[in-house]
């Protein structure tokens, strides 16, 4: 049972088209449109909305992602209209809509609860603007040997790897990665930022020929940098 | 005219009425600062309403009447003024709940519980270049004239041609909230849509009652 969601926007091609890019990563996940207004023009619809939450709760609960103004407004009278019993499970993300949608249909993807979904897809407006602020900016820390397992006192484990397939840590490849280290019960920090977010990742930019260095620390911390490193070796099954 | 279901049902014609009269108006109004697209919202959101009380008959009291208003322009209107107008119908309904007709005080009321509405739905305060800009004014200068004794539709009249002041405010002001607002001081002599449709509101229920707006 995942965590489904509904994409409120002024615009059906918009919301449809989203459900589309989120849905690559998150095959499992009820993902619903609910853009324009009933005669299908530009604009949010109530009813949408209320018919979109009952086709995506699938019991685990809903989480609405919205884009401008009116779609934020309607999308707030939808959950003042819900059952008493309905509204801790129904949940409006205060995400920027097309990254806050994919990292919720990750998070959703990976089993993660309603309250992980939420916060996964508001840290996407952190991450964005940390990548515009970043942007360019090389990699604070010299990464650790190559191909080198080292562990400190505390515990923490730390390897790193050159991305070997063309494209990189692109979309497809960060989901894969967040969603292998999602299920893991470590801390996961990969060149500094969360492991298991799959925006985060995808805002590290890594290319081919740049390194990835993972830190992992608490009881599945040693098969995390094993996983990690396999995909990485594997050129992520793209090679 | 006493402030009862007639008179809401009617209130809701002229309103109709002056949103087909003015659809161009304030589609220009909002091309100038928005999307363009509040005319044709606000004309089918209450065209919807009058079909409704043609087709189910008018309710029994004046909260019944706003209610119905309320849900029709909130699945009909489209743009940001369904849910705001939405809630605004729906929290004026609440409060003068059970009423068969309204008086000064209510009116009062009515129109402070819409006001409130829409500020917690929009988020927006007064200078903001919004609706807020409109109905605050014809709250407050409806509590003036209850408090002189006058009479509901005098009260309404009073609302009505303080929020048409207020309209006039919002020329110079620099939206700071909704579509406007992206065009920074760009939106700064324009009257605001929103305004203006709160206004036209405002008027028809005073229009409504017998008085002059």
């Amino acid at each position: 049972m995942r965590v489904g969601l509904v994409i409120v926007s002024h615009s059906d091609k918009l919301a449809e088209g989203l459900c589309e890019l989120a849905g690559q990563m998150a095959p499992d996940v009820a993902l619903i449109a609910a853009g324009g207004t009933d005669d299908g023009g530009i604009g949010t619809s109530l009813e949408k909305i209320q018919a979109g939450i009952a086709r995506a709760d699938g019991g685990a609960g809903v989480v609405l992602l919205a884009d401008l103004g009116s779609a934020v407004m309607t999308a707030e009278m939808a959950l003042e209209f819900l059952e008493e019993d309905q509204r801790e499970k129904i949940r409006l993300a205060d995400a920027p809509l097309v990254e806050g949608a994919v990292a919720a249909a990750v998070a959703a993807q990976t089993g993660q609860d309603l309250a992980a979904v939420v916060r996964d897809a508001e840290a996407a407006a952190a991450s964005m603007a940390g990548a515009a602020a970043e942007s360019g900016a090389a990699p604070a820390d010299a990464a650790p040997e190559l191909d080198d397992i080292d562990q400190d006192d505390t515990g923490v484990l730390e390897a790193s790897w050159e991305l070997i397939n063309p494209m990189g840590l692109h979309a497809r490849p960060a989901a894969v990665v967040a969603q292998a280290m999602a299920d893991l019960d470590a801390d996961i920090t990969i060149n500094g930022v969360d492991g298991k977010s799959v925006m985060m990742l995808m805002t590290l930019g890594l290319k081919a020929g740049d390194t990835l260095t993972v830190s992992a620390h608490g009881p599945d911390a040693e098969r995390a940098v094993e996983m990690l490193g396999l995909e990485v070796r594997n050129g992520f099954g793209e090679i | 005219m006493d402030l009862n279901a007639q008179w809401a049902a009617a209130w809701m014609r002229e309103a109709a009425a002056a949103m087909a009269g003015n659809r161009q108006r304030l589609i220009d109004l909002d091309r100038a600062i928005g999307d363009a697209d509040h005319g044709e919202n606000m004309d089918r959101g209450f065209s919807a309403i009058v079909e409704k009380l043609d087709a189910d008959g008018v309710p029994a009291t004046p909260s019944e009447v706003f209610k119905l208003a309320a849900m029709t322009l909130m699945s009909k209107v489209g743009g940001a003024a369904g849910p705001l107008y939405g809630t605004a119908f729906l929290r004026g309904s609440t409060a003068v709940a059970g009423k068969e007709e309204l008086s000064a005080e209510d009116v009062v009321a009515f129109l402070t519980a819409a006001r409130d509405g829409i500020v917690s739905r929009g988020k927006a305060e007064p200078g903001d270049k919004t609706m807020v800009d409109a109905f605050t004014p014809a709250v407050e200068a409806a509590q003036t004239a209850a408090s002189a004794e006058a009479s509901g539709a005098e009260t309404l009249s009073a609302a009505a041609n303080a929020a048409e002041a207020g309209l006039a405010g919002t020329e110079p002001l620099i939206a700071r909230k909704g579509r406007a607002s992206y065009l920074g001081e760009r939106s700064a002599g324009h009257l605001d849509p929103g305004a203006a449709s709160t206004t036209l509101i405002l008027q028809a229920a005073a229009s409504a009652a017998g008085e002059k707006a």
